[in-house]
């Protein structure tokens, strides 16, 4: 049976993957994704699995690595600085063709920078923050419930397409507390003959390598990346689309940040104004084709993010010339207020202007593109 | 029914702990809720304070700007907030912490002798609940014995011998308007 907890979004995540068969987890202490660290620490053991706070997030990355290819599931998580150090690793997971989950609750940057909400890090999740040519799936849950579904759901993607998935949060999904359903699962493990666990009946030995300096091998891998990451764009897409049917402007938002969004579409339609709502739950794949067909419609768009604009360039790619695209963002720990978003809508609804808006003596950074 | 609440004091005061249990109730009472500390650099004496929002309706965003149910269990967060407080809406004070009257004319103020009743009972620490009480009495947000059930249910195992005083301040912050 089922029972509703009320649950913190870290330790959600940290439940859901004891109960997706995680079998070790590394990681090292950084705000605001201490709990996940914490609560792993405590639970593993319990459970005979492994747990290790390791030397530094890139010691943590590289056991994942090696935790993956013995045919583990395998899983690591920090915040903005401890993600960057982890980049060579991923895209080492990537080239070694080994499953794993990644978990990144965004804390506020550049640098250090501080620990309070951001989505600053939708480049270095959705682009390719490693090297070489390389994607995953990048799941972005805006509420608790779905962090702990979507953690599930990551290590199955992982195992089935043998690479690394990448949960991306901010600080307010990692800290806040919410009634939460923990699903009974089991686990969907694949069998994983490519593993490392240790020869028997005579087969030939298996290599774990993203090395190759024979001529055309590495483009060859390459080419089998591709057709793996063109089926995950075709499979793993996940889009919510709420009253776009009728809009007049269409907001789009992941995360938090798309629930803060959804408010202010209540509070609009309340007042007849009709705005919708796009939220991209896998921010890769991106539901580009849901945009571009929203855009047959809506000729407004209004990109919010917590920060100066990095989810709207694939908003862009999306609608292209058919629709004006607005944005409103707050960088390094900023969150967006209601207030702000409908003052925005408003004025581009109701009072047709464009550029900055100035109220309540404070200005509101709005660009439009 | 959505109720947008506020707790705030210094570290220590049991600020998150009355915040979560608000929750923890909520929960049980079936309603949707969100509980969002401020966290990180949380210490005692330094300032505390965390949002909750109990609503029978799908909480949209978690983040509360203008609160219409505001708790300030001291002077610092007295003077901190009293401009936060969504017009119409409530204001609790700990009045055994501040003898400030709210400067506002369009917030309900309500004063609690929250410290006071908890010391009363043995230890000023359990003011948190005092407050509470006062609160579900004034605003009817969930019934008493929700809150009470949801406090026997939520309460840690190395606090368990405190539980029965605890249930006795927060009888008494509800008793006490």
């Amino acid at each position: 049976m089922s029972e509703r907890v009320l649950l913190r979004g870290n330790d959600a995540i940290g439940e859901a993957a004891i109960r997706a068969g995680c079998d070790c987890y590394f990681g090292y202490p950084i705000t605001p994704q201490n709990e996940l660290t914490a609560y792993m620490a405590r639970h593993m053991p319990e459970l005979g699995r492994i747990f290790i706070q390791a030397e530094s997030e890139i010691a943590a990355i590289n056991m994942v690595y090696g935790a993956s290819a013995a045919g583990a599931r395998a899983m690591t998580s920090s915040s903005g600085p401890g993600i960057s150090l982890k980049q060579e690793g991923i895209s080492f997971l990537v080239g070694a063709e080994l499953p794993a989950l990644i978990v990144n609750i965004c804390r506020g940057g550049p640098g250090l920078g501080n620990i309070a909400p951001s989505q600053a890090d939708y480049f270095q999740a959705c682009k390719g923050g490693g090297h070489g040519d390389y994607r995953m799936v990048v799941y972005a849950p805006a509420t608790v419930q779905e962090a702990a579904d979507l953690t599930v759901k990551a290590f199955d993607v992982a195992d089935r397409y043998r690479n690394p998935v990448l949960l991306l949060g901010d600080a307010i999904l990692g800290q806040m507390m919410e009634p939460v359903e923990i699903r009974p699962y089991a686990p969907n493990r694949p069998e994983k003959p490519w593993a490392v666990g240790g020869k028997r009946q005579g087969r030939a030995p298996n290599l774990i390598n993203s090395l190759s300096l024979e001529e055309g091998v590495v483009e060859e891998w390459n080419w089998k990346f591709k057709a793996k990451f063109d089926a995950m764009r075709r499979e793993e897409g996940m889009v919510e689309k709420v009253n776009t049917e009728d809009a007049d402007l269409i907001l789009v938002a992941y995360g938090t940040t798309s629930r803060i969004c959804r408010a202010v579409m209540k509070r609009a339609r309340a007042q007849g104004l009709k705005v919708g709502l796009v939220r991209p739950v896998t921010v890769w794949p991106f539901p580009y084709a849901v945009l571009r067909e929203t855009a047959r419609k809506t000729r407004e768009f209004l990109v919010v993010e917590m920060s100066l604009g990095q989810m709207i360039e694939d908003v862009k790619l999306s609608v292209l010339d058919h629709a004006a695209i607005h944005f409103h963002g707050r960088p390094g720990g900023g969150i967006p207020t209601e207030g702000d978003i409908l003052e925005i809508i408003e004025h581009v609804l109701v009072r047709r202007r464009t550029g900055t808006v100035t109220t309540r003596g404070s200005v509101i950074d709005w660009t439009i593109s | 029914m959505n109720h947008r609440c506020m707790f705030a004091g210094f570290g220590g005061q049991g600020i998150l702990s009355m915040g979560s249990l608000l929750a923890s109730s909520g929960m049980m009472a079936g309603l949707h809720t969100t509980f969002y500390p401020a966290y990180g650099i949380a210490m005692r004496g330094g300032n505390a304070n965390c949002t909750v929002i109990v609503s029978d309706d799908e909480v949209a965003s978690p983040v509360v700007s203008h609160p219409d149910l505001m708790v300030v269990m001291n002077e610092t967060s007295f003077d901190f907030f009293q401009s936060w407080t969504a017009p119409g809406g409530w204001m609790f004070v700990n009045s055994s912490m501040t003898e400030k009257p709210v400067e506002r004319n369009d917030v309900r103020p309500v004063y609690v002798q929250a410290t006071r009743i908890a010391t009363e009972v043995g230890d000023s620490r359990m003011a948190n609940m005092a407050m509470l009480g006062a609160v579900i009495k004034v605003t009817g947000i969930l019934p008493f014995d929700t809150v009470l059930t949801a406090m026997v249910k939520t309460c840690p195992a190395k606090i368990l011998h405190l539980l029965e005083k605890n249930k006795q301040v927060f009888a008494n912050g509800y008793a006490a308007l």
